[in-house]
């Protein structure tokens, strides 16, 4: 049976190509293949969120995307979004907000909450809570997470 | 104080909001293989026979490891962490912890168990090769609940604990309290089910271990929530090797929550693979996987009663509890319900009297250890759920009886009952506060609109106290040529904020800047020795620990300076993080005296030998003295009849932390408590299946795990009334949120289902235990 | 996951040689049911067939009577048309309730009913209004599409195209979640139609089921007080530890109701 794939794809803006096995999951591939340990796995049903990237500037769990199945796509992670000297508003906004404790989900957090606020640079709580119903966090209460999503929505309406 | 009680935000977020945070799934070495557990599928069985042939010859496999193999090379078992003398049955005989190998040999006991080992080059390779190993199971009854394994004929687990009964332990006097039930104006009793909660920190647990056999050293990168522990169990108890053969590394960790302190098999498994194949060895759980081999948390039955005067004062009180303890006795298990909380058995409350009465019952199922809280949540949610009942009954205010039992302000410290030295508290100032804060006055207007929209809305309180883990450990504080300042501590963050915390605490004190101070935490050679992060004791600990340490740095400081000042110590004043001579404009910040005293050319070589080591210096915080956070929390609900759906409204908190170092990080604490107590009153569940004892919830399909819009927003404020018996006047907050949730979100559901008739409310009051509760009660 | 062959077909009849030619072989939609299966071991399929290479599939047509929804189109797709929120706001609602954003970003209509899982959500929504579904060589109505619990009447490689929905008078969805998994313990799908009203439940049974008396006095009378006194009965519900078969039978009755409210309000 299976042999390997061509997959190529850019990641955080830079284009790579590989071999893979299809069973290969992006995550894995991200991960292991290119060594972006940002993006964490935390479950195996697809809920908890940790594992969250874009797929073409849309949020998607890693955890259930064969990277075959982002090959001629774009693909953004955590390490893609911001750097310690060049930090994203959302970024900036979790560190300011106390938006994590053991940073576990934090990455997937962060991804989705940039879609979100891509798309509503004014929300209301009650948004973001219905938003997150796709990223799990066991430390916070998420009640700091609601105030970092909305100051990083409005920060990055602002820029 | 300059950074001390401010809300500074954190060090480590930054590389957590990068994802350059390093957690052990994320460490990299060349040729790491995988490993993987195959592990049982039936809840109690005899082991007849395990064949690895076929398994062993499939494509990847490097070793498969059974248990057998390792009995036949001595490696030693794991065991609780309470030596037998420290907890014993209550007529002196010993308890019974079972014996937990690190691959079971002769039975499985519960659906997970762990059986073989396999080591290969992929993780699919190691699963396709766990399929090929053939394990003959001759099966047997099985005990998942308590009442099942106290039935009579119940299949015993072990032959050496009859009838299941792994602990039968007691405290206070079982005749005195029922002389004094005798003569009660009133008596209010209750049955309490506190259910079985899974942990499930957001990272899984995992082990990454190496074997250098030409050193004859092992590594292991390991999830914990301490390093010591970890090396001490395996190093002298399951390897029998010298401690100093053995370097554990914690990394970056996430979460924990009591999950994470214990040795778990997988880890010393990691150690003797790699020796076997002379490779790095990883394993990291699976969540599906951890449903069923991570410990569990909670799972008691309780009968509580609450003896009271004609004034509604307590004159007595005695509990009869039967925990799960799971099929082994581990990490803090036996203790969890007997030993652990036991100071805090009578809450707040003056209880002249009390027998407590606890028995630990063996099971077929996954063992049940720490989880956050230990014991203290479990005891808090009996005794808030019996003084709310009893409130009701003797028809007083929730705030009324608590108010008219609470131990005084003027009281403290206060020698309680059961022996616990409460140092300070202002109880009633908490509970005050919080009613003006969560608007209690304003309840039945909010009720009747509630009404309006079909809704019904209920309140309840909790007036909460635990007592944190003490265990007296070093802090290191030594000054590197780069001018940093790295401090060792034994605690271990996963995700406390310690990098953040501590610094404060050491700027503020030795007046070095906050960006130079490094923490050295997680690495069993490295940092110094002790018990790790749990029972909310790490600024207890290393934060007064740092006091100490900086103190002796002060010391030798001040006569390195003198030195310097050509002047005697006696003129040398430390202040604002320079070294002065009194009376004269001449000074030397501490990083510079710290320089010269690490180089030591400018100093007489009597005081540079007598230093040994420059400034840097350790100190212990080993005073005797518990803390008692304490605190109130009100919850209001909204219930929906028609479907039982049940939403947290409001939630307010007023706590005391003695002296809150960092708000910001205290808020989180808390916000994160609540949100598991919330969690557990009214979505998770893990449920084993009647009969069979198979694990119905084995992953978060169906084990309810809170998302933010399960959960509202968080009120929360805090006195500072500060702790008495430590330096910096702390108590320990990072279980406080859990200890006292669960019983105000399950006193406003009763509230709020009151009217209707309904009386019996436990946890997890999900939509159809709501909807169910009603209809017989003609809702 | 056990290993597989991956191809991406670039037509409908390459997709349907490709299953002939692998009798093992599985679709794959926006894989957010068969990943995680595969992920568990659960099966294991010699190939996965990629739809996502054919952009016909994909798209929504609004018409005064119609819609239609290429089977590859994602739940975040309908849920954010604006003409679909115009002609038929309790499809928007429906497809905005399933999973999450990230999951409707993947999710398609074609998989979730190929796959007709017995908590889903777009089942309730085909029978509810007597869809047809299109596949790659005849049309299916949508009564007889759904015929057990993950059966469909798809015959072997037979592959969905599009879903046709008629816009009805009016409609609503309301669903009340498993508060784990997020699927429907109950959804309610009542449709207003010059037929009289169609009421589709998922959730509560094997498969997606109409309620005949409910449609009979919701034709009469389209209000939540009409189905006051029709209870339904528990026996062939479903029934597991988070939600009795009773509960359910009582569930539907409060989500009808829901359901006919929203229609009436929008």
């Amino acid at each position: 049976m299976s042999g390997t794939v061509p997959v190529a794809l850019s990641v955080n803006g830079r284009k790579v190509a590989s071999e893979v096995e299809p069973r290969t999951l992006l995550v894995t591939y991200l991960r292991e293949h290119l060594g972006l340990t940002g993006t964490h796995v935390g479950c195996d049903t697809s809920q908890c969120g940790a594992c969250v990237v874009h797929l073409d500037g849309r949020s998607v769990k890693s955890c259930t995307l064969l990277a075959v199945q982002a090959d001629g796509h774009e693909v953004t992670t955590i390490e893609g979004l911001g750097s310690p000297e060049n930090l994203h508003p959302m970024q900036i906004a979790f560190n300011e907000h106390h938006g994590l404790q053991c940073g576990f989900c934090t990455p997937g957090m962060i991804m989705s909450a940039v879609d979100f606020a891509s798309r509503h640079p004014d929300p209301t709580p009650l948004e973001v809570r219905e938003w997150l119903e796709g990223n799990i966090c066991r430390c916070t209460g998420y009640h700091n997470i609601v105030a970092s999503v909305e100051a990083g929505a409005r920060a990055m309406a602002k820029a | 104080m300059g950074l001390m009680s401010k809300p500074i935000r954190r060090t480590e977020d930054k590389r957590f909001i990068t994802g350059k945070g390093r957690y052990v799934d994320d460490v990299k070495m060349a040729g790491t293989a995988v490993a993987w557990a195959l592990r049982s599928p039936y809840a109690h069985a005899k082991i007849l026979s395990i064949d690895t042939e076929a398994a062993k010859a499939m494509p990847g496999v490097l070793d498969i490891v059974v248990g057998a193999e390792l009995e036949a090379e001595g490696i030693g078992h794991l065991a609780s962490a309470f030596p037998p003398a420290m907890l014993k049955n209550r007529d002196g005989s010993p308890r019974v912890d079972g014996d937990r190998a690190l691959l079971t040999v002769d039975y499985v006991r519960y659906v997970g168990e762990p059986v073989a080992f396999v080591i290969a080059e992929s993780l699919n390779e190691a699963k396709d090769a766990a399929e090929q190993i053939f394990v003959d199971y001759e099966e047997l009854p099985a005990a998942g609940l308590i009442d099942e394994a106290l039935a009579p004929g119940a299949p015993q687990i072990w032959p050496q604990a009859p009838g299941n009964i792994a602990l039968d332990w007691e405290q206070g006097d079982e005749a005195a309290t029922a002389a004094a039930f005798a003569k009660a104006a009133h008596v209010t009793s209750i049955d309490l089910i506190n259910n079985r909660v899974v942990v499930n920190s957001m990272e899984p647990r995992g082990a990454l271990g190496t074997y250098d056999d030409v050193t004859g050293q092992y590594e292991l990168y390991v999830t914990s929530q301490g390093s010591h522990p970890v090396a001490d169990t395996i190093a002298k108890r399951v390897l029998k090797i010298p401690p100093d053969r053995l370097r554990v590394i914690t990394p970056d960790v996430g979460g924990g929550f009591g999950l994470k302190m214990s040795t778990f098999a997988e880890y010393p498994l990691v150690l003797i693979a790699s020796k076997r194949i002379g490779r790095p060895v990883k394993w990291m759980s699976e969540r599906t996987e951890a449903f069923q081999s991570d410990s569990h948390g909670r799972d008691l039955k309780s009968r509580a009663e609450m003896a009271f005067d004609a004034d509604g004062k307590i004159l007595a009180y005695r509990i009869e509890t039967d925990f799960n303890l799971g099929a082994y006795g581990l990490g803090f298990g036996p203790g969890i319900q007997s030993a652990v909380p036991m100071f805090v058995v009578g809450g707040v409350y003056k209880v002249p009297v009390l027998h407590n009465h606890v028995r630990a019952v063996f099971t077929n199922t996954v063992p049940v250890e720490a989880y956050r809280g230990a014991g203290r949540p479990e005891a808090a949610y009996i005794i808030e759920r019996i003084m709310d009942l009893a409130a009701r009954e003797l028809g007083l205010g929730q705030d009324e009886i608590r108010l008219r039992n609470f131990i005084r302000t003027e009281e403290m410290p206060f020698r309680s009952y059961v022996g616990a030295v409460i140092d300070s508290g202002d109880f009633q100032r908490n509970l005050h506060d919080c009613l003006k804060q969560a608007d209690w006055a304003g309840f039945p207007a909010r009720k009747a609109q509630s009404a309006r929209r079909g809704l019904l809305r209920g309140r309840g309180m909790s007036y909460y106290i635990e007592k944190t883990a003490g265990g007296a450990s070093a802090v290191t504080i030594a000054f590197t040529d780069a001018g940093r300042v790295q401090v060792g501590v034994s605690t271990s963050a996963h995700g406390q904020g310690h990098e953040t915390t501590f610094a404060a605490i050491v700027a503020d004190k030795l007046g070095v800047p906050f960006e130079s101070v490094e923490l050295i935490q997680g690495d069993s050679i490295r940092s110094p020795h002790g018990g790790g992060t749990g029972g909310s004791r790490s600024l207890w600990n290393s934060g007064n620990g740092i006091l100490k340490a900086a103190d002796a740095v002060i010391d030798k400081g001040r006569e390195v300076a003198a030195a310097l000042l050509d002047t005697t110590t006696d003129t040398i004043v430390f202040d604002e993080g320079a070294f002065h001579v009194h009376g004269s404009n001449r000074f030397l910040p501490l990083l510079e005296v710290a320089a010269a005293a690490r180089s030591g050319a400018q100093l007489p070589l009597e005081l540079v030998e007598k230093l040994e080591s420059g400034l840097d210096s350790a100190g212990t915080h080993d005073e005797k003295g518990d803390t008692f956070p304490n605190g109130c929390h009100i919850c209001e609900v909204e219930i929906d009849p028609e479907t039982g759906k049940v939403a947290v409204v409001s939630y307010e908190v007023v706590d005391d932390f003695g002296f809150v170092l960092n708000p910001l990080i205290v808020a989180g604490q808390v916000h994160g408590g609540v949100a598991q107590g919330i969690g557990q009153a009214l979505l998770e569940n893990c449920l084993y299946e009647p009969g069979t004892a198979q694990l119905q919830t084995g992953s978060f399909m169906d084990y309810a795990m809170p998302r933010a819009d399960d959960l509202p927003h968080f009120g929360f404020s805090y006195n500072e009334i500060l702790c008495t018996t430590n330096p910096l006047g702390i108590k320990g907050c990072g279980e406080a949120g859990t200890v006292g949730a669960a019983p105000a979100v399950m006193n406003a559901v009763l509230d709020a289902l009151w009217d209707k008739g309904v009386r019996t409310v436990d946890m997890p009051m999900t939509p159809m235990r709501v909807w169910e509760t009603l209809r017989p009660a003609g809702g | 996951m056990y290993s597989f062959d991956y191809h991406k077909p670039r037509s409908l009849d390459e997709a349907t040689a490709l299953l002939a030619d692998h009798p093992e072989a599985r679709l794959l939609a926006g894989g957010m049911t068969l990943l995680p299966t595969l992920k568990q071991r659960l099966a294991s399929p010699s190939d996965l067939i990629d739809l996502s290479g054919m952009p016909d599939l994909v798209g929504i047509q609004v018409s005064d009577s119609e819609i239609r929804i290429g089977a590859m189109t994602t739940h975040a797709a309908v849920a954010h048309s604006p003409e679909i929120a115009a002609k038929l706001p309790a499809l928007a609602a429906l497809a905005e309730g399933i999973g999450d954003p990230q999951v409707r970003h993947r999710g398609t209509i074609g998989g979730s009913i190929s796959n007709a899982d017995p908590a889903a959500d777009y089942p309730s929504a085909v029978l509810g209004l007597g869809a047809t579904v299109v596949t790659d060589r005849r049309e299916i109505a949508g009564d007889d599409f759904f015929t057990a619990m993950f059966e469909t009447a798809l015959e072997p490689g037979e592959i969905v195209r599009q879903v046709r929905l008629p816009v009805p008078l009016a409609a609503g969805y309301a669903k009340f979640p498993n508060p784990a998994s997020r699927y429907a313990v109950v959804g309610a799908f009542v449709a207003r139609t010059a037929g009289g009203v169609r009421v589709a439940i998922t959730g509560a049974a094997p498969s997606v089921f109409r309620l005949p008396d409910m449609e009979a006095a919701l034709t009469a009378s389209f209000t939540p007080a009409a189905i006051a006194g029709i209870s339904v009965p528990a026996d062939d519900l479903n029934s597991d530890p988070h939600a009795s078969a009773e509960y359910r039978a009582h569930l539907i009755g409060v989500m009808v109701g829901r359901a006919i409210n929203f229609a009436l309000e929008h």
